[in-house]
């Protein structure tokens, strides 16, 4: 398969293609997935997320130079909200991301969340296999966090690394939303602020007292515009990362969201099937007809939709 | 479409209610004239700053011009002045306000398009060939490089035996705007704020008539500002400029009879004349009474207009002389002391000489044929007018009340307030072309299929060519020791906090360029970013 | 032909060069944003490079450029040129801004699209991306 071998070249044409076939969920770009599998696992995925106008954007350019220098291959996935109303979106990541955007050696790709309810493009895991496939070593996923939904961060990533900043009482925010659940790192930025300390202390402080599994969770101060704290962030991921390799917690965590991945894309396979296959819509009125003639129950009636389709 | 359609398209006055159809004596009842009005000239200058206006003097006829190479724009200049044009005011090209020299790589394609190139002291001096810099006011508009091309400007003076303290122009070094509207920016904000009080300091000192800074609201509004945000976000400017001067050690009095204002006249005729008025009287409140200014020059507020660029068609052009000229009846009802009329070719390119000929006898008609020119503030005591004027007043106050509790116009920029909101004005503005709720002849209504392009002027290549050859042979006919030592001496200035203007000064005789002084300088003080605000 | 709920317009709305007039390209995302595109706006000062590099990456059905300055006669060309180089075949170029328009007619000839002047509608930017970018990327959707 031709377009799956450039994509094995690394080379950004067939990237940029292929990204846009998973993106809209096309056989084809099943089948480029499938012929790159043997592939994918090398890269570091590291999500960062939290409240808009934290500066995620700066951080994500900042930290990217540091891992650039290293001699690291990066991609950044920076998923931005579909409009509700238009189904349009403006993507304006890429447009923050200054250093990084201007480097041709980064591969950089603006999604939108297409109407799916959390931060996370379903596409988004697509598209990093294929940029692991690749051979990107370290893939950087910056998406909206403000709730539950970033669960999906989570589950998607090696490492989480949740920013704040002292401003508008995203500490309250976060601890409400649940947001800290999931950090395996936390940033205040724009720590130059008023309030980075008090925020810190009023962290550690919930830590103790509610969220006692996140008590040994680092907290690190930044200031991304100005470059200050940025290495010490890479360093805190790259010890997260290490010593979860040693204590097989890294691997556990890739099996754990690799199955919640495949049931989900199972389930919406099995939807699929049952309702795209022929004389679906017809079976599903006719039970409908059953209930309303009450012939049936609910339940009956989808067990007997589920029999004529063959299960 | 080619008919209009029945409705007329409604035409919000600020902070009017929509159904208000007339005005009496009512409205204005609770207020008191004295205080309000005052008489022109008088404090707080509703009705003008000066008591003759004018039947004293005419309005600077000053049309904005630049292009090619500094002997294309002399010619230029030396056409308008036998025009009749009173006043000469520079528009510089796009490297040349962005920092770079015309043989720099991100000038490609960019020299002498938008304006005149000017990287070296023998470009200025070409500029001004044959004009008598004693006798003519120059404006320059020009901003992140102000500094630099006012050195130029004295530099080529006393080349031509003028001395500084004779020098009369305005420079318009208003970066605010720049971060807000215009975005011809090199700079972040505080090293550049500090470059213009050097500038205000070095100016009292030693080129007392010179304005040194004019504080514009004209590109606010050409990027889609309504007009009260015009209003406020320009004055908020120049409270800022003032208090940085203050910090800077200067007394308020020493520097602010030398700030003037830039603003835009636009089509929304009587709105626009209030616009000004209420300019003027909330400047003079704040001086007074904030700023402490006790010289009646710093309550003062004069300024230059320009006839609205945004509200020219590309379609049926020579509508743009009505437009125009209505543009330029608002800013003389309204009392500004220079003007410049836009071409009617404006909206596809740089005015052709014929063009711009007939927007400079705009000027004439109006100051010579009816009569404008008879009574001062023709306008003051209209029920609409003063009331118009309170509200705009009362609008842009909370405007001010918004900014100050974001820090301050700089933290405001920080943050991207200003840009969001006119990023959403101008938005909102084309949503009501596009619903007809705005009609616009020959855009909207009136249309007319298979118009034939216009003549319009096209600069040549050879421009580009010319410059880029000059200025490698300025480079190679210097002292290059001398230059690189100067160079140097700008540098050393920008890290100890002394005065830059001398050093500069000093440069640019030197045979140091525009393009290498800014880079010394964005080596110190870094470049700005704008934030990326999206609604 | 409007996006379907999967088949989403990609474009990216460039500012290339030292002009600093971005009403316009503001106002353009803005609108594609409200007919249902994903756009991309680079913001102010980009080189050529960037722009192309951009759409490169993020896969983009058509890169309108936004000029004021009158550089559209070297910058048009150059974007064509790298675009080419990058294998872009099939990528839309079109733009906006103050471009007369024997200008605009010879940058036809050499292979951009459309190009808008003051007074466009927006929508009828919205309709030439929407019956122009399948025309040439028809595998796409």
């Amino acid at each position: 398969m031709a377009l799956a071998g450039e994509v094995l070249q690394g080379g950004f044409l067939a990237l940029g293609k292929a990204i846009s076939l998973v993106e809209n969920g096309l056989p084809e770009g099943r089948r480029v997935l499938d012929a790159v599998a043997h592939r994918v696992g090398g890269a570091l995925r590291i999500g960062i997320t939290g409240p808009p106008g934290v500066g995620k954007s700066t951080a994500v350019d900042e930290i990217s130079a540091v891992y650039r220098a290293r001699g690291e291959k990066l991609a950044v996935i920076a998923v931005d909200p579909t409009s509700p109303f238009t189904g349009g979106a403006l993507l304006g990541d890429r447009v923050r991301m200054v250093k990084t955007s201007e480097s041709d050696q980064v591969f950089v790709r603006s999604m939108a969340s297409r109407g799916v309810a959390g931060g996370l493009a379903r596409a988004a895991q697509d598209a990093a296999d294929l940029l692991d496939a690749a051979g990107r070593s370290v893939i950087l996923f910056e998406t909206v966090g403000v709730g539950q939904s970033e669960i999906e961060v989570s589950a998607a990533t090696d490492c989480v690394i949740v920013m704040l900043s002292p401003e508008s009482g995203d500490g309250v925010q976060a601890m409400k939303s649940g947001l800290l659940e999931i950090a395996d790192l936390i940033v205040i930025n724009k720590a130059d602020r008023g309030g980075a300390e008090r925020l810190e202390h009023d962290l550690r402080t919930a830590f103790e007292l509610g969220l006692r599994s996140r008590r040994d969770v680092p907290i690190l101060l930044a200031e991304a515009a100005r470059g200050k704290g940025i290495p010490e962030i890479a360093a805190a991921a790259d010890a997260f990362v290490a010593a979860g390799r040693a204590s097989g917690r890294f691997q556990e965590r890739r099996r754990r969201n690799l199955e919640a991945r495949i049931r989900r894309i199972a389930e919406h396979l099995v939807q699929q099937d049952l309702w795209g296959s022929n004389g679906a819509e017809g079976r599903l009125r006719a039970a409908a007809e059953r209930v309303l003639a009450r012939e049936q129950s609910p339940y009956q009636g989808a067990e007997q939709v589920l029999k004529e389709s063959g299960r | 479409m080619s008919e209009a359609p029945n409705g007329r398209s409604r035409f919000p006055l600020t902070a009017v209610p929509g159904d208000k159809v007339v005005w009496t004596a009512e409205d204005l009842r609770d207020r008191d004239p004295a205080r309000e009005l005052g008489e022109a000239g008088e404090y707080p200058f509703t009705r003008g700053p000066y008591p003759t206006m004018y039947r004293g003097k005419v309005w600077t006829m000053r049309m904005f011009s630049g292009f090619g190479t500094a002997r294309d724009t002399n010619e230029r200049f030396k056409y308008l002045l036998e025009h009749g044009q009173t006043g000469l005011s520079v528009a510089f090209d796009m490297p040349t306000l962005m920092g770079y020299d015309s043989d720099h790589a991100r000038s490609k394609g960019e020299v002498g398009r938008e304006g005149v190139a000017v990287c070296t002291l023998e470009d200025m001096e070409t500029l001004f060939r044959d004009i008598p810099l004693a006798e003519v006011s120059t404006s320059m508009t020009i901003n992140s490089t102000a500094a630099i091309l006012l050195a130029f400007y004295l530099a080529a003076a006393e080349r031509q035996g003028v001395p500084a303290e004779k020098l009369r122009g305005t420079i318009q070094n208003d970066i605010l705007k720049e971060y807000i509207a215009q975005k011809e920016w090199i700079f972040p904000p505080l090293p550049s704020m500090r470059i213009i009080t050097d500038m205000m300091a070095f100016c009292a000192d030693r080129v007392p008539k010179w304005n040194t800074v004019s504080v514009s609201g004209y590109h606010i509004r050409e990027a889609g500002s309504t007009a009260v945000q015009e209003l406020a976000y320009t004055l908020m400017d120049g409270f800022t400029y003032v208090e940085f001067g203050i910090q800077a050690g200067l007394p308020v009095d020493r520097f602010a009879p030398r700030l003037s204002f830039f603003f835009n006249s636009h089509m929304n005729f009587f709105e626009e004349i209030a616009k000004f008025r209420a300019a003027r009287r909330i400047w003079a409140r704040r001086m007074k009474e904030r700023y402490g200014a006790k010289n009646p020059e710093s309550w003062r507020l004069r300024f230059h207009t320009q006839t609205a660029g945004c509200s020219l068609t590309a379609q049926q052009p020579e509508n743009n002389i009505v437009r125009t000229a209505v543009e330029a009846l608002a800013a003389v009802l309204g009392g500004t002391q220079s003007l410049h009329t836009n071409s009617m070719d404006e909206a596809l390119a740089l005015p052709t000489e014929h063009a711009v000929k007939v927007a400079l006898r705009t000027q004439q008609i109006l100051a010579h044929e009816t009569g404008l020119t008879e009574a001062v503030d023709p306008l003051g005591g209209s029920y609409f007018i003063e009331d118009l004027t309170d509200r705009m007043e009362a609008e842009a106050e909370k405007i001010f009340a918004e900014i100050e509790s974001r820090g301050g116009m700089i933290p405001a920029v920080e943050q991207g307030y200003p840009q969001l909101e006119i990023a959403k004005a101008s938005y909102r503005f084309q949503k009501d072309v596009e619903e007809e709720k705005y009609l616009v002849v020959g855009v909207n209504a009136h249309r007319e299929d298979g118009e034939r392009p216009i003549p319009t002027l096209r600069i040549d290549p050879r421009v580009e060519r010319d410059q880029v050859e000059g200025v490698r042979r300025f480079k190679a006919a210097r002292d290059g020791t001398a230059a690189a030592r100067a160079s140097e001496a700008v540098r050393a200035a920008a890290r100890d906090d002394s005065n830059l203007m001398p050093r500069i000064l000093a440069a640019v005789k030197a045979g140091v360029t525009m393009g290498e002084i800014v880079d010394v300088l964005k080596a110190e003080f870094g470049e700005w970013r704008e934030p990326p605000v999206y609604w | 032909m409007t996006p379907t709920a999967s088949r989403k317009f990609r474009v990216i709305v460039a500012k290339p060069g030292l002009d600093g007039h971005d009403r316009g390209a503001k106002v353009v995302a803005a609108a594609l944003r409200d007919a249902g595109f994903e756009v991309i706006y680079t913001g102010l000062h980009q080189t050529c490079e960037t722009i192309v590099n951009a759409a490169l990456q993020e896969d983009a059905d058509a890169i309108c450029v936004s000029i004021l300055s009158g550089a559209h006669m070297t910058v048009f060309p150059e974007i064509l040129e790298l675009m080419g180089k990058q294998g872009m075949k099939d990528v839309l170029l079109c733009g906006g801004g103050i471009i007369p328009q024997e200008d605009a007619e010879e940058l036809g000839r050499r292979g951009v699209g459309r190009i808008f002047g003051p007074g466009t509608d927006t929508r009828e930017i919205v309709r030439y991306l929407e019956d122009e970018i399948p025309r040439r990327r028809p595998g796409v959707a």
